[in-house]
């Protein structure tokens, strides 16, 4: 059986950036396995700019974010293993993976780390009703094959969803030339950044329709009309309000799922909300010696964070692996209130705390001028001001060591609040 | 008008008589509100065909922003365009799009 220090499954950004990272802190024995046949992930469809911002100081395209990262790790010892699946890991860390060079065959690991990412939600997800004609794609799909495989997936589309690759898709089908004829979303709010609404939808004139949803499709072989509706505060469809568009193209930007099936198999404690699996201050599951980064944790908005997160996981997975094997002092777990829906990490060991912790979290509404309060027990022991935070925005907080090693309770609280002035 | 510099999307108000911005939250949004009140400019990003075993597509990006109004006219000249490998990040795919001075460049390295 083959053996490595560390297996890192998944080459997109999570898995790169956790590889480089792992290296440079003295794991030199790495295998990074890829189930396509190059290296970048889902960067390499993401042809359009804004990546990078925070990491280099700079606005690349993702392929180029990709390319950096692509560098370094070829400046490693890592060993890189694309065309090859994983079908299955155990708690031992015996990786089962198959290939077409290599055949089936079991691998061990020290240490693991699991950057899968994650997938489309399909039309199943949301139960549209109508036929099923083709010219009906997720987003991410859509964009691949215009991308990268070089075929036009239509010529006028309607759009269900305002996710960030919804409005990126919008845009690069206006650039090939279809007609993009709205934009339909089910919540009051985009879930996509402003800008993408500003320079993806507002720049072709293409409307966003807010608290509306695709409540019938026709046509035989392929995709004839769409029908919208708008729905009440339930997301019930309000009779009356419906719209016909004439459209041979629906694209669905409907969220994005974890892809865990390994996670799930290995009895990785998995957290409902995210999706993810639970992690530590220092992204190592339920699992002891099997660390997750990136979009199979939870989903994120920019790549930065995840390439943030994932040398977090790199660095831990090295420290684990060459013998730091303290770990498991006590544990406090962070619970989620209010407005604040989940955070990563979801529970911390003070003690493997160096500086401070970066706790990641989302909230269910717009606030305003809010206060984010961190409690252990009844006692508020930090809190921070954020101008707004909105549902389609990952937040984050830094707790100072100094905060964290007063914690007497073993679990401290997160809520949201809205600052009202007098 | 909201900034589309960074992903934090600040919502930006530009006074036409003083030039005076704000909302902004940095530097590069001052910047934005003058200029998108004036002359909105973008960067482009498409791709052409590229004649290689391993690729399709070679995706593209302007190397400046160019005025908005010259978006579509400028993505239509990559319509018959054909890349040779090897191709490396930076190189240009096609030069001075429309006389504004920007070219399309290659964001993707394709060796064969």
């Amino acid at each position: 059986m083959r053996h490595y220090q560390l297996a890192i499954i998944g080459a997109g950004p999570a898995g790169l950036a956790a590889a480089v990272k792992a290296y440079e802190n003295g794991v030199k024995k790495i295998l990074v396995i890829e189930r396509d046949k190059i290296l970048g992930g889902i960067l390499n469809q993401c042809i359009h700019n804004g990546f990078g911002l925070h990491r280099f100081k700079q606005e690349l395209t993702g392929p180029e974010y990709a390319d950096r990262y692509i560098k370094m790790l070829n400046e490693t010892s890592a060993e890189i293993q694309t065309d090859t699946m994983v079908l299955n890991i155990t708690k031992e860390r015996i990786l089962s993976v198959i290939s077409p060079l290599r055949g089936f065959e079991n691998i061990k690991a020290d240490a693991v780390i699991l950057a899968m990412g994650c997938r489309e939600r399909t039309r199943g997800a949301i139960r549209i009703p109508g036929s099923r004609p083709s010219g009906i794609f997720t987003a991410g799909t859509a964009q691949r094959y215009i991308n990268i495989d070089g075929y036009m997936v239509g010529r006028r589309a309607v759009i269900l969803g305002s996710g960030d690759i919804g409005l990126i898709m919008a845009r690069r089908m206006t650039l090939e030339g279809a007609k993009v004829l709205a934009c339909i979303e089910v919540m009051p709010y985009s879930s996509g950044l402003n800008r993408n609404i500003v320079q993806c939808l507002n720049d072709f004139d293409i409307p966003l329709y807010l608290s509306h949803t695709v409540i019938d499709i026709k046509g035989a072989n392929r995709l004839e009309k769409v029908i919208a509706a708008k729905v009440d505060e339930n997301r019930r469809p309000i009779k009356g309000t419906e719209m016909e568009f004439d459209c041979d193209t629906l694209l669905l930007s409907i969220g994005l799922i974890p892809e865990n099936e390994l996670t799930r198999a290995c009895g990785i404690q998995i957290d409902f909300r995210t999706n993810g699996a639970y992690v530590y201050e220092n992204m190592q599951t339920s699992c002891e010696g099997i660390f997750a980064c990136g979009n199979v944790v939870h989903v994120h908005d920019l790549v930065d964070y995840v390439s943030e997160e994932s040398e977090k996981a790199g660095e831990a997975a090295a420290k684990y692996i060459l013998g730091d094997k303290t770990l498991n002092n006590k544990t406090i777990e962070i619970d989620a209130q209010g407005a604040v829906t989940y955070t990563v990490p979801q529970r911390m060991r003070c003690e493997n705390i160096d500086k401070n912790l970066k706790v990641f979290f989302r909230v269910n509404k717009s606030i305003d001028k809010a206060k984010i309060i961190v409690s252990d027990y009844q006692k508020d022991i930090a809190s921070f001001k954020k101008q707004y935070v909105v549902p389609g925005e990952m937040q984050n907080i830094i707790l100072a060591k100094n905060q964290i090693e007063n914690i007497r309770g073993d679990y401290i609280t997160i809520r949201a609040e809205e600052i009202i002035s007098e | 008008m909201i900034c589309i510099c960074c992903p934090k999307g600040c919502h930006l108000v530009y006074d036409e008589k003083s030039g005076n911005v704000s909302g902004n939250s940095c530097a590069m949004g001052a910047r934005y509100a003058a200029a998108e009140a004036v002359d909105p400019k973008r960067v482009v990003t498409s791709t052409v065909r590229i004649n290689s075993s391993t690729a399709v597509m070679l995706p593209v990006k302007t190397n400046f922003a160019i005025p908005k109004h010259m978006v579509m006219k400028a993505v239509e000249l990559l319509n018959d365009i054909e890349v040779q490998p090897p191709v490396f990040i930076g190189d240009v795919v096609y030069k001075n799009i429309l006389g504004t001075g920007a070219d399309f460049v290659c964001t993707k390295t394709v060796n064969e």
